[in-house]
């Protein structure tokens, strides 16, 4: 009994969270562009790539995305190493500054940076864009960083250094190693933050530069078109690739790994 | 290190992934409009009356940036015209195209940031009020010899006075009700009460923005859906509240799946939309109300702050091209303003409007300030109601939540005990 209940709550649980996104996957196949089921087509995929608005914009997306992410990466492991060398005092207040920003609505982040921009006559387009991104990607980054930085070895920078790095090299060769997984999982988050933006986008873009969130909502008022389903099963699959790619990639190398420990054992 | 290269890779895959379907699903049989070397447009789906025109801006190197509502130009699916892509052809000029959802979401953009748009759609009322804050600029009407097109009955000097020096129509449309036959009684149509009818409590939906909503009130009630007398809009206020009692929810385009989909049966809506409601299915219906109704026009505009004027007339003139307004007015499915383009098109007769129809409806006009506030603050009194029942349900959730937390925090005390032992 207890063990049924366990299963019923998992099975649940996952119907939940994955019902949606598994109804509109069916719906991107609807032959009709109404919520009425109607038959099966593949011309809403056609369509999508037809579209100059939704394809463009999502080009946008990416485009910023990647961008964003990037600079943030460097930037934030930058600012992560700076604030793991600071004094106690420097650390609490500089820390809850990056904390401060996630915390921040987004739409204080997004009016305030529209000012900002205004107030500089910077015209909105990439370049406000950009900018806005990667402000609320830095944070993201710091904050994925930090703890790796704490959980290193503190002497590591300084063996590197007793064994003849300068600096730079034992920050390359020592330190940066040992924190990338952070730093990859900063950047990633930051780039799905970013693809996912829409309330600060909608504030700081320009005539040439709509994200892909900001065209779909601009399609309320009339129907949203089945052509965004297409995209959204497209890019769920995408993501769902990437995952098992990665973990698939993941389980062999740790195989590998004890292999050849077992194989250096045996000798 | 060999995973990241690996993650790289699968982006790379996809990306060549993607691209090759981009070719594939792209190499359609649609004729694309090309430029032939000396100039001259070919291939074209459309024709225009002076070609000549448009010739002026070739390898001048123009963009104009467009800011339009969503999903309201033809844009080439369905074997339609690719409106934009077919001026590019023509005239040589870059277009970019953006959406926006609301005339307020259009007005914010606009007068808080420094965006330069050269052509906007406002709703009549909108671009009233953008005029009389000195944000558009006076259309030269030499550019635009399409103008001779233009349906006085829609727009002319008398009625549009505010805008007529600013503006031409792009799309105009009509509210009215639209309805399930097999749910709804004959008897019970016809008027702006069915919205209010309790035989069909839970199945009617309202528009939930608030200037609709309201002239539908002061309709029902006999005044004008530009009221400034401050008892009518307390009345129509009330008569919102009355109307939340049977109301299922509160719908922009969320409208479309529940009549479709049958889970409502009574609904406002634009004229147009509704007629692509009953393309979906067969048992709605739609009417007029007897007692007057919203007429609305978006209208093209060009903000002040355009650098490139004659180019963004070029578009507008372009737009009122016989062909253009006959794709643009097939796929929007709203009237056009356009004589030529609305003698050529049958528009269904489930919603034409009649003479007789048309003196019955009425624009929105703008509205002074203190005024605007009073609906704003109405408005949001009457959606921030709750009902006794969510009052209940909230209280459960919270409730049971809280008693969640405090069991659980109990168990883990329970369990850190035993352990002590």
């Amino acid at each position: 009994m207890k063990k049924f209940f366990t299963k019923f709550y998992i099975v649940v649980v996952f119907a939940f969270l994955y019902l949606p996104i598994f109804i509109l996957i069916a719906y991107s196949f609807n032959n009709s562009k109404s919520g009425v089921w109607n038959g099966f087509t593949l011309d809403w995929y056609k369509e999508l790539f037809r579209n100059e608005l939704i394809i463009s914009s999502l080009l946008n997306t990416l485009f910023v995305a990647i961008i964003a992410s990037l600079v943030s990466a460097v930037l934030g492991t930058a600012g992560a190493f700076g604030i793991h060398k600071m004094k106690r005092m420097g650390k609490t207040v500089f820390k809850n500054a990056t904390y401060l920003q996630n915390l921040n609505p987004e739409i204080v982040t997004g009016i305030s940076l529209m000012l900002l921009f205004t107030f500089f006559k910077m015209t909105p387009g990439y370049a406000t864009l950009i900018l806005a991104h990667i402000t609320f990607c830095v944070p993201t980054v710091v904050l994925s960083v930090l703890p790796k930085l704490r959980q290193m070895n503190v002497s590591l920078y300084e063996a590197a250094m007793d064994l003849g790095c300068n600096p730079r090299q034992a920050f390359f060769k020592a330190v940066l190693p040992e924190i990338m997984p952070g730093i990859v999982t900063g950047t990633l988050m930051a780039l799905t933050y970013s693809i996912d933006d829409f309330v600060i986008s909608y504030f700081t873009s320009g005539p040439d530069s709509q994200t892909l969130p900001t065209t779909i909502y601009s399609m309320t008022k009339k129907r949203i078109s089945p052509e965004i389903n297409a995209l959204s099963t497209l890019l769920f699959v995408v993501v769902l690739a990437i995952l098992i790619i990665v973990n698939v990639i993941g389980v062999r190398k740790e195989k590998e790994e004890a292999r050849r420990a077992s194989a250096f054992y045996k000798k | 290190m060999k995973k990241y290269i690996s993650i790289i890779a699968t982006f790379v895959v996809v990306l060549a992934l993607a691209t090759l379907g981009y070719f594939i699903f792209s190499e359609d049989e649609q004729a694309h409009p090309e430029v032939s070397e000396d100039g001259t447009y070919e291939g074209g789906r459309i024709t225009v009356d002076n070609p000549e025109y448009y010739t002026k801006f070739r390898g001048r190197d123009i963009t104009l940036n467009v800011y339009n509502w969503g999903e309201y130009i033809s844009d080439g699916s369905d074997d339609s015209v690719d409106v934009l892509e077919e001026f590019k052809a023509l005239t040589g000029i870059n277009v970019t195209y953006t959406t926006f959802e609301t005339n307020e979401d259009l007005y914010a953009k606009l007068s808080s940031s420094n965006s330069r748009y050269d052509i906007i759609v406002p709703s009549e009322y909108m671009a009233t009020r953008m005029i009389n804050e000195g944000m558009l600029e006076k259309l030269n009407f030499d550019n635009i010899p399409n103008r001779k097109y233009v349906d006085t009955a829609i727009h002319n000097k008398d009625e549009n006075a505010d805008v007529y020096d600013y503006t031409l129509p792009y799309t105009w449309g009509a509210v009215g009700v639209i309805y399930n036959t097999k749910y709804v009684d004959e008897a019970d149509i016809g008027s702006w009460d069915l919205l209010w009818n309790e035989k069909y409590s839970g199945s009617i939906l309202m528009f939930s923005n608030s200037r609709d909503a309201f002239g539908i009130a002061l309709k029902r009630l006999g005044y004008s859906l530009n009221s400034i007398d401050e008892n009518e809009i307390k009345e129509a206020t009330e008569s919102l509240k009355e109307q939340q009692n049977v109301n299922q929810s509160y719908v922009m385009d969320q409208v479309f799946n529940k009549m479709e989909s049958e889970s409502a049966f009574i609904a406002p809506y634009y004229a147009g939309d509704c007629l692509s409601m009953m393309d979906n299915n067969e048992n709605l219906a739609f009417y007029y109300p007897e007692e007057g109704f919203n007429r609305f026009a978006d209208y093209l505009c060009i903000p002040k702050g355009s650098k490139n004027k004659e180019a963004a007339e070029a578009f507008i003139n372009f737009l009122y091209e016989t062909d253009v307004a006959i794709a643009n007015c097939e796929y929007i499915q709203y009237f056009t303003p356009h004589t030529a383009a609305s003698e050529l098109i049958e528009y269904d007769e489930r919603i034409a409007l009649t003479p007789a129809l048309m003196e019955k409806s009425e624009t929105f006009k703008a509205l002074p300030g203190e005024i605007n506030q009073l609906y704003d603050s109405s408005w949001i009194e009457i959606r921030s109601r709750l009902d006794m029942n969510e009052i209940v349900i909230v209280a459960i959730i919270l409730g049971l939540s809280f008693a969640v937390l405090i069991s659980i925090t109990v168990l883990r005390r329970v369990k850190k005990g035993k352990q002590n032992y």
